[in-house]
């Protein structure tokens, strides 16, 4: 889960990490109050779930209470890369002498711990990355036993981040590593991670993922998750514990396992349609969960046609089979559905959906007839 | 010969009296696996159906001599229920708890990696399959025959919807392993290769990946330099959009890495069959082995 930016300092500042005081503002009057509060100069930063703001103009210096609340006038409703500005972090301005960059993330394929630092941060870290590999310095943690003192100074020196604050600058990376570990992030990213004139290290902005399998030993996470504005028809599938991820095309779709439901986008791509969604039923899905599956398709005014692709495992298609029955008498479905049913108890499921005499039910042997029914049906492309 | 588990397995399950964990365990008992004990703790000296129940890994490792353990235990416990494991001086550990906090799963890969010779399968994976000899996981086994294919794969039902086709042309498998769709798994693709190059009743090898993380990558550099058995390759995910977590939790394409296009090309650049239907896995595989 991609937090805001001040929800990921209020994290920093928890670890003890310096973070500029700042107020969270939803409307210009706010954002005036907000900067009559911390008094001075303030930045007033677009709060989205997704980087390059500061390009798109999501980021304005105030000199004045009037000028924050005309800047935040100017970026609330603000479209970035199609996430809209509901809310701006209004902070004071920094005396900046210089700017760093930091990360911890984990490293897949050495499955260790990498953190990353450079003394060019404040700017796009990938073109530094490919103008100039050698200004970042990586480092793997072996996350038995953590980032040692003398990796954190090693780190650094190595990037030559001003000598007069290294101590602190570590002593920041070992509290950066720390929330890493202990909050369960699967990302810590501070760009720029600054040196004030007055020689403090502050972290001015904040990237942070959290890993969403880890929430049950943090429960006051609760209330960064209550903070987002969330699709309505996700929060439905939530809601019936479906894996659900709204999609731009028009053939709804509905299967068992990840990977499954994945290749099924892929496949209906492939004979020249587009998927409206991504609907993961899991392991085991009874008639109810199929039911309610289809339910959160009916509030999708884009679906056009549903395919439901079934591989039972675990999962039973005799069950899957009734939902669907159910799910014609209990809703208004107002697309035909095609499926393909494999695996145990297919024949059984095949007999229960032959035994409908819906029209709207249309029976397919393989994936990739199953496909080319949902998209012809669908309108074919688009 | 299959690859990880047989006749010689002596399975014992963490969590057997749990409902999963009982449904599974005796599932691969009926296959024919020998299930030789469970472990609960608290319920110690009891048995399930005839298996007896310990208290700790160690103490049923002592009795029945196990040699491979599955998990079920759920998330908030299982990071300490492989330890406890590998601890024991158990061979194997196939991890089936979905939703382990990848910090668990980072810090439990390298702490058995440097204490023990364990080797762990998972999590999130639906375990291994060796056709005719044994079954430890949550894989339908009816689905599958007896044969001279190897099949590995990051999704569960994408493993059965390979093995489904293989078998319904009368193509049987030496072995179906799931290394499952997390970030930090026990056994790569890289790992499996080498198991079924070395397999001398493989003939070819059908490998399943889907978007996010490298391994796929790491799978094509290891087969060009090591494998020389005919390789079969889909993967799952080429419309998947970026920044979204596709059901498991590594299936992510972040920061323009990870996505299905360089994973296909990585691999047809060594020469692997690579196709972009699942349904033609069968198919494919006919072909290359001829």
């Amino acid at each position: 889960m991609d937090l805001f930016e001040y929800q990921g300092k209020s994290l920093f500042a928890r670890v003890g990490v310096p973070v500029p005081d700042g107020r969270l503002a939803t409307s210009p009057t706010f954002a005036r109050t907000a900067a009559n509060e911390l008094g001075g100069p303030v930045v007033v930063k677009a709060q989205v779930q997704v980087g390059g703001r500061g390009k798109a103009g999501g980021i304005k210096i105030a000199e004045t209470p009037n000028d924050a609340e005309e800047a935040a006038a100017q970026i609330l409703g603000m479209d970035i890369k199609g996430h809209t500005v509901h809310s701006v972090w209004v902070e004071e301005a920094s005396n900046i002498a210089a700017e760093y960059y930091v990360s911890f993330t984990l490293d897949r394929s050495a499955k260790k711990h990498l953190a990353i630092v450079s003394a060019q941060g404040g700017v796009d870290i990938e073109g530094v990355a490919e103008t100039d590999p050698d200004a970042l310095v990586k480092l793997h943690i072996d996350p038995v036993v953590g980032l040692t003192e003398w990796q954190a100074r090693e780190l650094v020196y190595r990037a030559k981040l001003e000598p007069t604050a290294a101590r602190k600058a570590a002593a920041a990376l070992k509290k950066l590593y720390e929330a890493f570990v202990s909050l369960d992030c699967d990302l810590v990213e501070v760009n720029p991670l600054i040196l004030t004139g007055g020689g403090e290290i502050v972290a001015l902005d904040a990237k942070v993922t959290l890993d969403a399998n880890a929430f049950y030993r943090h429960p006051d996470f609760g209330e960064f998750e209550a903070a987002f504005t969330r699709d309505p028809i996700e929060a439905m599938a939530m809601e019936s514990d479906l894996n659900f991820i709204k999609l731009d095309g028009s053939v709804g779709i509905v299967g068992n396992g990840a990977g499954l439901v994945m290749s099924t986008l892929d496949v209906v791509d492939l004979v020249g349609g587009k998927a409206a969604n991504f609907l993961d039923v899991g392991g085991g899905a009874g008639a109810d969960t199929i039911t309610n599956a289809l339910e959160v398709l009916t509030q999708d005014p884009s679906v056009k046609s549903v395919l439901i692709t079934i591989f039972g495992g675990i999962t039973r298609c005799d069950l899957v089979a009734e939902g669907i029955i159910e799910a014609f008498g209990r809703l208004e479905l107002p697309w035909p559905i095609v499926v393909r049913l494999d695996g145990t108890n297919a024949e059984e499921g095949r007999a229960i959906l032959a035994g409908s005499i819906d029209e709207k039910l249309i029976p397919a042997a393989t994936m990739r007839e199953a496909a080319e029914k949902a998209v012809a049906l669908a309108g074919g492309t688009g | 010969m299959a690859i990880l588990i047989d006749q010689n397995t002596k399975l014992l399950v963490q969590g057997l009296t749990g409902k999963e964990g009982q449904f599974h365990g005796f599932r691969n008992r009926d296959y024919g696996t020998n299930l030789v004990a469970g472990v609960t703790p608290g319920k110690g000296g009891t048995d399930l159906e005839g298996v007896p129940i310990f208290n700790t890994v160690a103490e049923a490792v002592e009795a029945t001599g196990a040699n491979t353990a599955m998990t079920f235990v759920p998330p908030p416990f299982a990071a300490d229920a492989i330890m406890e494991a590998a601890a024991a001086g158990i061979a194997l550990v196939v991890a089936i708890t979905e939703g382990i906090p990848a910090q668990d799963e980072a810090r439990v890969f390298n702490y058995i990696s440097q204490t023990s010779a364990t080797r762990l399968l998972g999590p999130n994976c639906p375990g291994l399959l060796s056709p005719g000899k044994a079954n430890v996981g949550i894989m339908p086994p009816e689905i599958a025959m007896e044969g001279r294919v190897g099949v590995v794969s990051r999704s569960g039902t994408l493993t059965y919807q390979a093995v489904h086709e293989l078998t319904t042309l009368g193509i049987g498998q030496s072995s179906c392993i799931g290394i499952g769709g997390d970030p930090v798994p026990g056994t790569s693709f890289v790992d499996v290769l080498a198991l079924f190059q070395a397999d001398e009743e493989t003939d070819a090898i059908v490998m399943i990946g889907e978007i996010g993380g490298t391994a796929e990558e790491e799978a094509a550099d290891f087969i060009k330099a090591n494998v020389t058995k005919p390789v079969v390759s889909y993967i799952a995910g080429v419309t998947a959009p970026p920044g979204k977590k596709m059901g498991h939790a590594g299936a992510i394409i972040s920061g323009g890495k990870g996505t299905a296009a360089a994973k296909m090309e990585a691999l047809s650049a060594v020469g692997v069959t690579v196709l972009d239907d699942p349904t033609g896995i069968g198919t494919a595989i006919q072909t290359v082995v001829g």
